[in-house]
């Protein structure tokens, strides 16, 4: 399934491509802003709605977060709400699990979710199972959040996906925003919700700019957790996607459409809830599938997405095998011309959008 | 290149020379200062010695524990003695036999197969009495499995610890956790989870969220093994509560052994004592064989702790006397002489008992009273528990998320028809109907 081995040998550096506007679906009359800011007025506006959100983690005060997400925010509520602390996630992640357990509602940055490893004890044995094992008395409400996926030259242990592991998960929500829209408005469901969130944001995106509607700009703007959003309508295949995928998704897309191939673009937002509807909706009238994640394949997101259109009357609508785009089956490489390699890159989704439908996946699937 | 090489290393020793001769006659006078003034290292503020020397456990005497009964139940320092009236004392004793009989028959029932795991707690009632005793009822729990007399002191009930053990459908956590893995809100008991450690931050995270109330006049107890002090866990809790200052009692029951594991290979060093003012905490050894001595220092530890929103570690030294669990036959790595001697010579329930005596409070018929009581109680409630109806099939799909997820009501659904096919394949009468 290593898509990016076999793909044309053009490379794309990751530093070339990031000064570029990331793909967007509407852009009428809407003021720009970062991915970066988006988070920041979602736990801004949060923190000032409810005495009860606090904020933790490495950083997070005096430096404004090791990705200035939290930028201002101790200036503006004090370090009783905005904290630093000692480098030790599974002590941090302990004591968001114990202050939800006591009534706050904590968010929860981890510096990179490659961190977060440390503590996955208490994310999966304790946060997300206490609701059940309290039988409903106890909930959880933390909002787990922080960098995902692959970063830029920074190698195999800071540059990975962790879509699949948490949404393994039962009991967890898990996001994954892609625009400034997505970001906010799902970090602002996050805080709100009872259950405990991962909220897998993306370092490259940080900075990149999307508009935003007058409608995202308010205080009272919620994206529902478990909807997906068609970024792009088209007739002929459904692309799947989530987070920093779905740019990957919508160049292929516009490449595509100059061939006369129209994508319909599927933005989850979420992995857990996952918009099952939404993905068998739009292969009911594509009749072709492809799936986008820069995780790796094995249990990933597109292999679930697959095995709930195996089970379900959608695979009957398919006119050829589903397909996943994925990360190479690989630690991250270091160096940069291998990284490029190891993560979907536009050409990876046009080759398989080509195979899919021209009923060639025996011929491409040769690994 | 070798001749441009050779000019550049002599000019860099010329610079060398110039540079030593300039930081010598600069550097003598700071030198001369600094023998009197201590360190201000922004890592530590100390003294400077000139002698080379590596501390070890051996640099410092033992940490000294605590108590204040003998063991043949007198007060050893008159002015030790609390001051706790009549009615609490015989209470405190009688729920340390209750302890002992629910763990006889439990245990029992467990060897018998009605019930899938069980823990006793033999040799820590007095930890358990003394230190719930000293909380107010307000006060968070956060226990790690080994503290049941904790949840019968506050008011849980005999039936509602056999419900949990069974699982039945008056059981508050609906059957979903192994048994003594109880739970209650209403009295501030939060539900035991397994895996170690993990409670110790989570306590220090609660304390947090107390702490940041107006007027706060509660605190956190966290229970935890000497084994479980080994995990990372205690250790970031231990550093997490001292750092964000929270009203926290870490209350590590040192019991000799986890599982197998003897505290000789658990640690090095003065225990789990030792690790409390080398994080900057308040710390107490005290006797868990003592239950006034428990008393006592959780009491202060209690209200130093909301006085100063500081958190207080107190290590109480006690005997594991029972297996560590139902999978455990602990005389595979330990003696019976050495079981025989804690259990008889160092009992808390003996040593508190001869302090009730000898206050003329207790008595041989009252004794025996009690033991019938408590053993009937007991008897009676695991009979009734074990005709008590399961939970209802639904419960299996609640409480996963706040609102069920329309991918979980599909599955209640589907089970719900498929029973309705097939009723006879399933023991249902065992369960909660509609």
């Amino acid at each position: 399934m290593k898509m990016a081995l076999k793909s044309s040998p053009v490379v794309f550096g990751w530093l070339s491509r990031l000064p570029r506007s990331f793909s967007t679906s509407s852009a009428l009359a809407a003021k720009p802003m970062t991915v970066r800011d988006a988070i920041n007025s979602a736990i801004d506006e949060e923190m000032e709605r409810d005495e009860k959100v606090f904020i933790l983690g490495e950083e997070v005060a005096q430096y404004d977060g090791a990705y200035k997400v939290t930028r201002g925010l101790l200036k503006k509520y004090g370090d009783k709400r905005v904290i630093d602390t000692p480098i030790t996630e599974s002590g941090f992640t302990g004591i968001a699990v114990g202050a939800a357990f006591a009534g706050l509602r904590p968010i929860c940055e981890f510096m990179t979710f490659n961190f977060s490893m440390q503590a996955i004890d208490q994310i999966i044995n304790s946060a997300a199972k206490t609701f059940y094992m309290s039988a409903g008395q106890v909930p959880c409400p933390i909002v787990f959040r922080g960098p995902n996926g692959a970063a830029a030259g920074v190698a195999a242990q800071h540059s990975q996906c962790f879509g699949a592991w948490y949404s393994h998960c039962p009991g967890l929500k898990v996001v994954m925003p892609f625009s400034s829209e997505d970001a906010k408005g799902l970090m602002k469901s996050a805080i709100r919700s009872q259950d405990p969130v991962v909220v897998l944001e993306d370092e490259i995106l940080y900075g990149a700019q999307f508009p935003m509607s007058d409608e995202a700009l308010s205080k009272d703007f919620l994206l529902p957790i478990g909807k997906a959003k068609v970024e792009r309508a088209g007739q002929h295949v459904t692309l799947v996607c989530a987070g920093r995928a779905t740019d990957t998704a919508l160049q292929a897309a516009n490449d595509l459409a100059g061939k006369g191939i129209e994508c319909e673009v599927i933005n989850l937002r979420s992995i857990r809830p996952l918009d099952f509807p939404a993905i068998a909706q739009s292969v009911a009238k594509t009749h072709h599938l492809v799936t986008v994640e820069q995780g790796w394949p094995q249990s990933g997101i597109g292999a679930e997405i697959c095995a709930r259109i195996m089970e379900s009357p959608s695979f009957f609508e398919l006119d050829a095998p589903a397909w996943r785009v994925t990360g190479a089956d690989v630690p991250m490489p270091y160096a940069r011309s291998l990284e490029a390699l190891a993560i979907p890159a536009k050409q990876d989704v046009v080759a398989a959008v080509t195979a899919v439908l021209g009923n060639k996946i025996s011929a491409a699937s040769s690994q | 290149m070798a001749l441009k090489a050779g000019a550049s290393v002599l000019r860099l020793t010329a610079l060398r020379s110039t540079a030593v001769r300039l930081l010598s006659t600069h550097t003598r006078p700071e030198v001369e200062q600094n023998k009197t003034k201590n360190a201000e290292f922004p890592g530590a503020k100390a003294p400077y010695v000139t002698e080379m020397k590596f501390l070890n456990e051996t640099s410092y005497d033992p940490i000294p524990i605590y108590r204040v009964l003998d063991n043949d139940g007198s007060v050893i320092e008159k002015r030790e003695e609390p001051s706790i009236d009549k009615d609490e004392l015989i209470n405190m004793y009688k729920t340390m036999v209750q302890i002992t009989q629910l763990d006889k028959i439990l245990y029992e029932s467990q060897r018998q197969g009605r019930i899938s795991f069980y823990m006793t707690n033999y040799g820590e009632e007095g930890i358990h009495i003394g230190s719930a005793a000293a909380l107010d009822p307000r006060d968070l729990v956060f226990s790690q499995y080994r503290e049941v007399g904790v949840f019968l002191y506050r008011g849980v009930t005999v039936t509602e610890l056999i419900n949990q053990c069974y699982g039945n459908h008056e059981d508050s956590g609906k059957g979903r956790s192994m048994p003594i893995h109880y739970g209650d809100k209403q009295r501030n008991l939060v539900t035991i989870s397994s895996p170690l450690g993990t409670q110790i931050p989570q306590a220090v995270g609660a304390a947090y969220a107390l702490k940041r109330q107006p007027d706060n006049d509660r605190c956190v107890i966290c229970y935890f093994g000497d084994g479980a002090a080994s995990e990372g866990d205690a250790y970031a809790a231990f550093n997490f509560a001292a750092t964000l200052d929270c009203p926290v009692i870490l209350f590590c029951r040192n019991n000799g052994y986890a599982i197998s594991t003897p505290t000789s290979e658990q640690y090095k060093g003065d225990g789990i004592a030792a690790r409390g003012p080398s994080l900057g905490i308040n710390t107490v050894r005290v006797d868990g064989t003592d239950t006034l001595a428990v008393y006592n220092a959780v009491k202060q530890a209690r209200e130093f702790a909301i006085a100063n929103n500081k958190p207080v570690l107190i290590e109480a030294m006690s005997y594991r006397v029972g297996h560590h669990s139902t999978s455990d036959d602990s005389t595979a790595y330990r003696s019976v002489e050495e079981i025989q001697k804690w259990a008889n010579d160092e009992s808390p329930l003996l040593k508190f008992k001869l302090y009730l005596e000898s206050k003329g409070i207790w008595s041989e018929d009252a004794e025996k009273a009690t033991l019938k009581e408590s053993r009937d109680r007991v008897v009676r409630t695991m009979q009734d528990a074990e005709k008590k109806k399961l939970p209802h099939w639904k419960e299996m799909f609640e409480d996963v998320y706040y609102d069920m997820p329309p991918r979980i009501q599909k599955q209640m659904q589907q089970m719900g028809e498929h029973l309705k096919k097939y009723p006879d394949k399933y023991p249902l009468d065992k369960f909660q109907t509609d």
